[in-house]
């Protein structure tokens, strides 16, 4: 491995690891601030207790997320300043609004939230949660549409004095036709990680009957919600798939695996090559006819564009060169997302069949059990999705226009990035422990006893010794 | 290339200035709690309450960070890219103390076992103090300038970051901070805390003082240039206001040496920030290698668009900040913790909060797991 390849192996693992709780704390927060709202409109101390359970998972994937975030963050100017010099005056933007705009009012009013009980009236409690929701998913249209930038930059042009991309429209930036679908696409996913997470703990209360009138009003609200953001992830993945077909040919030819154009495409469910870069041939191939140009064109015998086809465009438009991802990493990453998401589809249609009938959801041990396995299944598409999206756009590292190896930073050594890396891979193996650790105890302890108590939004307590504000 | 910065890139290094003195001044106080946790809390409930101190608030000040890390990346992706890149193990060291002191807090009280409670105090503070002790180090190399090509990249390793000067650098902030943060513990506590926290401030706060005269005696002696005097003014006064600080806690004024011990901080930084001017990045190469705010600063547009963001965002979020303050301005002392069990700190915070006003506000909450 040379020090490009290091450095991008750092920053895929700090990057999935990072984005096992950014999905979980986007939907957590939405989620705890549903339950609070249904408390404080209906005074139910279900609900009550429904926030302070589930808010505990909200606030560990927060400080997971958090500190990672900075890694993320600084990790741009650290590994890639060639990139960062070449893009700054673009992809800084998002990034500055994004800690302005969203990271202060997430980290302040979840702050407020956790040590305001009782010091907030309820009303101005539960706006502390909407805005942290709020807050949350704002974080994420803004670095959506800076990693929108990378794969269809817009609103630019090449300044011919410094050689760097320079901002001409802010808004086309912002109003990216990726990022309008990408950003539905990453938030609703989130909302179905958070969906799967507590349907599956609730699953696992209920199989050993613990606190089952929580966990059986936690399941049955969550269900149809989650059934329905991941029916929305799917559909608006669809039009991104469609859209990527005219933004970026390669990443979709590469995630079919399709070769040379064809009309009349089929689509391929499952097939094995052997494991190089350009496999000359497929060991198995199932393929269902038509369906692929159905999908990619709405059309029967629609034509679809194949790697070879788009790579010798892309050779006249950019020079000579190799402009294919490795295939089988896009291939199977965008099967195994689109395989999990369907899963969690079908998972939460049984669901919403076994709730129909009385007492059914709560006593059908075999879907609790499925549930419980499916709080990985959003994890794998998270997974399975950003890597389809980054590796498939490579060579570039910003499509069309900078190569990833042209946005490395040409002197940290080889030594410092094994360092890094070595490093943050103990430290986040750690926290992931961790973190895994503190999530078991939590649905091992149960949620507080109904006759605990701590209502939120009594009075003020004014203490005698009330020091200067500071 | 001119070498004058424009009013808008003016404006920018202002305002990363504002952002870093932020920071600073309000992650200085938690570097300082999270250093002292161990040496002012003893027992169980004490070390919980100067936890509590900064639970509501550290999260917030990290933030300040990220977005003087995201403005310099869109203002001055030049000083963005050389900075960062430039300082990549030190920078590394950094972030890793930042994320282990940062999770500390939040795991300290999710397990009773000494052993879990030890590790997790341990880790806040040797990751306070190395992050308190590195961004001295780090910005005492940057206007003491570095090797740089002329393609504006560092050519050193760690190891040619770490002269004395520097090293200098990062005693000055690691003692100012731990002054802070037990200033600041002594305006935030009651009963025994405040009387360690004030002991210590006594012997920290004239430490950082004489390390703190030496350090711009030396920065105003090493300016390039000629002595700049908006910058030694500037340190002159940083070294009043941290006097200031001692005397404020001599006699006792915890609220004015906080706000001494903040002003000697923000004060420091404003003088390195004047003697930076107008380069971003001096080269101890050559000379005509220096990375200028003009060469590392975006177009005019960008500082335009950014500018507009800054104008309508930075009052506000200002201002749900100092509320956050507001809210959470009452002392805490170990008292409030006293005789519980098992709770989670959020949980007998919650009920001390919800409680009433019984001064001894003991907790009654038993639920191994307490509540959020």
């Amino acid at each position: 491995m040379n020090t490009l390849d290091l450095a991008r192996t750092q920053f895929g693992i700090t990057t999935l690891f990072h984005f096992i709780f950014v999905p979980m704390s986007i939907g957590l927060t939405a989620w705890v601030a549903l339950c609070e709202t249904l408390y404080v409109r209906t005074g139910n101390e279900l609900y009550l207790r429904m926030t302070r359970f589930w808010g505990k998972f909200m606030l560990i994937s927060v400080a997971i997320g958090v500190v990672t975030g900075i890694v993320q963050e600084f990790q741009f100017g650290m590994n890639w300043s060639l990139y960062s010099r070449y893009v700054g005056d673009i992809f800084g933007a998002p990034l500055a609004m994004e800690g302005l705009m969203a990271f202060f009012l997430e980290s302040t009013f979840i702050g407020l939230w956790l040590f305001g009980w009782g010091r907030l009236s309820p009303r101005v409690h539960l706006a502390c949660a909407w805005l942290v929701a709020f807050g949350t998913a704002l974080s994420a249209y803004f670095i959506l549409a800076a990693n929108s930038w990378m794969q269809h930059p817009v609103g630019y042009t090449i300044n011919h004095a410094t050689g760097h991309a320079q901002l001409t429209n802010i808004f086309s930036v912002l109003l990216n036709s990726t990022v309008l679908l990408a950003f539905p696409h990453t938030v609703f996913a989130a909302y179905t990680t958070a969906g799967m997470l507590v349907l599956g703990i609730s699953a696992w209360s209920l199989i050993r009957g613990r606190h089952t009138d929580l966990f059986s009003r936690s399941a049955r609200l969550v269900l149809p919600i989650t059934c329905a953001v991941a029916i929305i992830t799917a559909t608006v993945g669809d039009g991104q798939a469609r859209l990527m077909d005219k933004q970026q040919p390669m990443k979709m030819a590469a995630a079919e695996a399709l070769y040379t154009t064809t009309k009349g495409a089929s689509f391929s469910i499952f097939a094995v090559a052997p494991f190089s870069h350009h496999p000359k041939r497929l060991n198995t191939d199932i393929r269902i006819p038509h369906l692929l140009s159905l999908i990619g064109t709405l059309s029967w015998n629609g034509t679809v564009k194949g790697i070879n086809q788009v790579n010798a465009a892309e050779q006249k438009k950019y020079g000579p060169g190799d402009y294919t991802p490795i295939v089988g990493v896009t291939y199977w990453s965008f099967r195994l997302m689109i395989g999990a998401g369907m899963l969690m589809i079908l998972i939460t249609l049984v669901g919403l069949g076994l709730m129909r009938r009385r007492g059914r959801l709560e006593r059908s041990r075999r879907f609790l059990q499925v549930a419980i396995v499916g709080i990985f299944l959003p994890i794998l598409a998270n997974w399975t999705g950003w890597i389809f999206t980054e590796m498939g756009r490579q060579p570039w590292i910003v499509y069309g226009l900078l190569r990833t190896n042209d946005g490395r930073s040409p002197l940290v050594s080889t030594t410092e990035v094994i360092l890094s890396l070595t490093g943050y891979i103990v430290v986040y193996v750690i926290l992931i422990a961790v973190g895994v650790r503190l999530f078991l105890k939590e649905i091992r302890n149960g949620p507080q006893d109904p006759q605990e108590p701590v209502p939120p939004g009594g009075a003020a307590v004014a203490r005698p010794d009330l020091a200067l504000a500071y | 290339m001119s070498s004058s910065p424009d009013f808008l890139q003016t404006l920018w290094f202002l305002l990363i200035g504002v952002l870093w003195v932020g920071y600073f001044i309000l992650e200085g106080f938690d570097f300082g709690v999270g250093i002292l946790l161990r040496v002012v809390g003893r027992s169980q409930a004490e070390k919980r309450a100067v936890i509590h101190t900064i639970g509501p608030v550290w999260d917030g000040n990290e933030v300040w960070l990220i977005t003087a890390g995201g403005a310099t990346f869109a203002a001055f992706p030049g000083w963005y890219a050389s900075l960062f890149s430039g300082f990549y193990l030190a920078l590394f060291l950094i972030l890793v103390a930042l994320i282990i002191r940062g999770v500390s807090f939040e795991f300290w009280g999710k397990d009773d076992s000494p052993r879990w409670r030890a590790t997790w105090e341990w880790t806040a503070s040797i990751g306070s103090f190395l992050a308190a002790l590195l961004w001295g180090v780090g910005w005492a190399d940057i206007v003491h300038g570095v090797p740089l090509n002329a393609q504006h990249n560092v050519t050193t390793s760690i190891f040619g970051l770490l002269h004395p000067y520097a090293l200098l650098g990062g005693l000055v902030t690691l003692s100012l901070f731990t002054a802070h943060g037990a200033i600041f513990l002594t305006l935030r506590t009651r009963d025994e805390l405040v009387d360690r926290a004030r002991g210590i401030a006594r012997r920290v706060a004239p430490v950082s003082v004489a390390l703190l005269a030496i350090f711009l005696i030396w920065t105003t002696a090493n300016q390039a240039g000629g002595v700049k005097a908006s910058a030694t003014i500037v340190a002159l006064l940083a070294v009043l206001s941290a006097a200031g600080a001692v005397l404020g806690v001599m006699r006792e004024q915890d609220g004015r040496a906080f706000g001494f011990s903040a002003g000697a901080i923000a004060l420091l930084f404003v003088s390195l920030f004047c003697g930076l001017f107008p380069d971003a990045l001096p080269s101890t190469t050559s000379h005509a290698f220096n990375l200028t705010l003009v060469a590392a600063s975006s177009s005019h547009y960008t500082l335009t668009v950014m500018t507009v963001v800054a104008v309508v965002f930075v009052p506000i979020v200002l201002a749900y900040t100092a509320w956050t303050y507001w809210v959470f301005r009452f002392r805490i002392g170990a008292s409030d913790f006293a005789g519980t069990g098992t709770p989670t700190p959020i949980a007998v915070l919650a009920d001390k909060l919800g409680g009433g006003s019984d001064p001894t506000g003991p907790a009654t909450g038993s639920a191994p797991s307490g509540v959020v």
